[in-house]
């Protein structure tokens, strides 16, 4: 009974770790997607800023650094976003294709420059990664029953990025429904001739929302670089920008919800890694790929309607047209 | 700013041409970054992919798949439906031709397999894309994104299959058996070697592709279901009105995407690689939205887009070898920037040749 109690917080350890960084992604697709601006781009801006965090946090030996770096490559890929999809009122989709598209060739093409090792960036200095941080007492009272492994194991030992993540997510409903901004960001995402009559502009706005887009997105790529890992690897995010979409589309756009969709999708992940060629009884080996699959089987069945409706914000992916000419 | 502004050689030569200069450009500056000469890299890609025969036939082998994904994606865009799962639909389209393949391939020639091939691969991509057709067409959920949720679902799959189903007994790769010379299309260096295209896999799906680029103009252009799906696309509501039902067209138009992206594996799988493998698609179902947005959606034009992304391919690699600076992922940066700018960033230049052509055009009409 114990050995399993002990086995399910090893688990939701790895599911915290697992689902950190779709976190931060889903997030800043929420304050996007919320002001209009459709953003499949997410996946791109992830590895851009992972490629950055990497190559800075081995250059100066010094995470913040790093963190910052992630977070600049990662904004000025959202402005490209914001310039073609706001400014110039081009495709949101193809944008955002093409987002993914340049990050992928680039960090790719200017690690092997720079670096000369086949597109990572080299081991990272130390200094240079984000150290798990031990909760007070963490070591004394791991052997006490129950709340021993679950103070020491699940909540003490991750490294800072995974709590900011979560603190993300009641800042983020704070500031979406509690705040001026928050309600003009919302608002044009729904209507923005509405917020255009009322005197604001809608370019700026939806621009601010795109940078907090790319702040969030730089914090989930750095995560991935120098974290949870200890320098990039080409194509290091595989997908998880795209699992962050599901899970948003998953949490209707809503920032609590996207925090137990993330949880949910880390937790498949951190299953199918446990049951790896291992055998259910009574069900046998249930194959990786199903679990792979199932994030995005679960959004598809949600977007049916099958399980609740799933309405994006009324005028994301409409460029905003102030008047006809 | 409509399109009717402008004369039909601007909005379809010129704009597009000043759109793919703007990437070339930014293209040329990446290259600047990374220490080589652009001009020379211009060269070696202009020779590696036009100046010799084999060169030749690798831009023709890379561009039949970039014909079909580029098909795929136009038909859609016409119903003004967003199909991005041409990569999902392909790797499935793969599927069918090599299940026709094994079961055929040793009994009959490749003239009787070649059919059942292509309905396979066209039957698998349709499939494919039937089911976020028809959750767009029946619930209202968002194609772009179901086609996304399905390029994923279909790479998982097909792991499962290779690993499970179809490897070739004793074997630890995920792939199936070589076909036999059953299951491969001719080399067209088999048929012409007068053209001298080498060991290019250049085969006989070029002409499928184009007789699919015929067969998509016919039915667009010259069927009442193209004009079905062109109201459609122009404006929904008036083709409802109209009567055109809404879930037929959908359905309809995405099977057609779908099929089209499939058999983009007949090229690969039956005339190249002669056997399933995990990722053959790598990327073309992504890139034939460039080469939709490139061609504007017309097959004359995607059959031109199609050749300079296979010179780009072929071109590349030929500079990757030339000059080892210059990885592979160079032709996925220029990719990228071709989408950006010729088709996110479409509208840039508009304004400013807007005006560059309005005061003629006044003055024709004056004097007129």
């Amino acid at each position: 009974m114990y050995e399993m109690y002990y086995t399910l917080i090893l688990i939701l350890d790895s599911t915290v770790r697992l689902s950190t960084p779709l976190l931060l992604a889903c997030l800043a697709g929420l304050y996007s997607e919320r002001a209009g601006v459709v953003d499949i781009g997410l996946e791109g801006k992830m590895l851009g800023a992972a490629f950055g965090a990497g190559a800075v946090g081995y250059l100066t030996a010094d995470a913040w650094a790093g963190l910052l770096a992630g977070i600049a490559v990662s904004v000025g890929l959202g402005l490209i976003h914001g310039f073609a999809s706001i400014t110039n009122r081009g495709n949101q989709i193809v944008s955002g294709v093409a987002i993914n598209f340049l990050a992928m060739g680039l960090t790719a093409l200017l690690g092997q420059t720079w670096f000369r090792q086949g597109g990572k960036t080299p081991a990272l200095p130390e200094g240079g990664r984000f150290r798990d941080i031990t909760f007070p007492f963490a070591e004394e009272l791991r052997d006490v029953p129950v709340i021993g492994p679950l103070y020491s194991e699940l909540l003490s030992g991750h490294n800072i990025l995974v709590y900011l993540a979560f603190l993300a997510v009641p800042l983020t409903w704070w500031v979406l429904f509690r705040t001026r901004f928050g309600l003009r960001l919302r608002a044009v995402g729904e209507n923005p001739a509405a917020v255009d009559t009322a005197g604001i502009s809608v370019t700026w706005l939806r621009y601010r929302a795109v940078i907090a887009c790319g702040v969030l997105c730089g914090f989930a790529g750095s995560y991935l670089s120098i974290a949870q890992s200890s320098g990039f690897i080409k194509d290091m995010t595989a997908g998880k920008g795209f699992i962050a979409l599901a899970a948003l589309i998953f949490a209707k756009w809503k920032p609590a919800n996207a925090m137990f969709a993330c949880l949910l999708f880390g937790f498949l992940d951190a299953v199918a890694i446990r049951l790896q060629g291992q055998s259910i009884p009574g069900i046998g080996e249930i194959p990786v790929q199903f679990f792979q699959a199932l994030p995005y089987i679960l959004t598809v069945i949600l977007l049916a309607g099958f399980i609740g409706r799933a309405i994006p914000p009324k005028a994301a992916g409409i460029p905003y047209l102030k008047e006809r000419s | 700013m409509t399109a009717g502004q402008l004369p039909r050689w601007v909005d379809y030569g010129l704009i597009p041409l000043l759109n793919l200069a703007a990437a070339f450009l930014v293209s040329g500056l990446v290259v600047v970054l990374i220490g080589e000469n652009p001009l020379d890299a211009v060269r070696l890609l202009v020779w590696g992919s036009l100046g010799y025969g084999e060169g030749i036939g690798f831009t023709l082998f890379y561009a039949t798949n970039f014909i079909f994904t580029g098909l795929a994606v136009a038909v859609a865009f016409h119903a003004g439906l967003f199909n991005i799962g041409g990569e999902g639909q392909a790797y499935l389209g793969g599927l069918g031709v090599a299940l026709a393949c094994l079961a055929l391939d040793r009994y009959v020639p490749w003239y009787v397999t070649l059919p059942f091939a292509i309905l396979g691969s066209a039957a698998m991509g349709a499939a494919w894309a039937f089911i976020p057709a028809w959750l767009q067409a029946t619930r209202g959920s968002h194609v772009v994104i179901t086609t996304i949720m399905f390029n994923f679902i279909a790479s998982s799959l097909m792991v499962y299959l290779l690993n499970n189903a179809l490897k070739k007994p004793g074997s630890m790769q995920p792939e199936t058996r070589t076909f036999e010379v059953g299951g491969r299309l001719p080399f067209l260096n088999d048929i012409f070697p007068a053209a001298g295209f080498g060991y290019a896999p250049v085969n006989l799906s070029l002409f499928i592709a184009l007789a699919a680029c015929f067969l998509v103009w016919l039915v667009i252009w010259r069927t009442r279901l193209g004009f079905e799906i062109r109201s459609f696309g122009a404006n929904a509501t008036a083709a409802i009105y109209a009567g055109i039902s809404p879930v037929r067209t959908i359905v309809i138009t995405m099977l057609m995407s779908g099929g089209l992206a499939g058999m983009m594996a007949i090229n690969e799988i039956m005339g190249s690689q002669h056997r399933l493998l995990i990722d053959f698609v790598t990327g073309y179902g992504f890139v034939g939205i460039a080469v939709a947005l490139m061609g504007r959606a017309h097959p004359v034009g995607i059959i031109l887009a199609s050749v300079l992304f296979g010179m780009l391919y072929q071109g590349g690699a030929e500079l990757s070898f030339e000059m080892p600076n210059i990885t592979r992922d160079m032709i996925i940066v220029i990719q990228g920037l071709v989408i950006l700018f010729a088709g996110a960033l479409e509208h840039m230049f508009r304004p400013a040749i807007i005006r560059l052509f309005t005061p003629s055009q006044r003055l024709t009409a004056r004097e007129a």
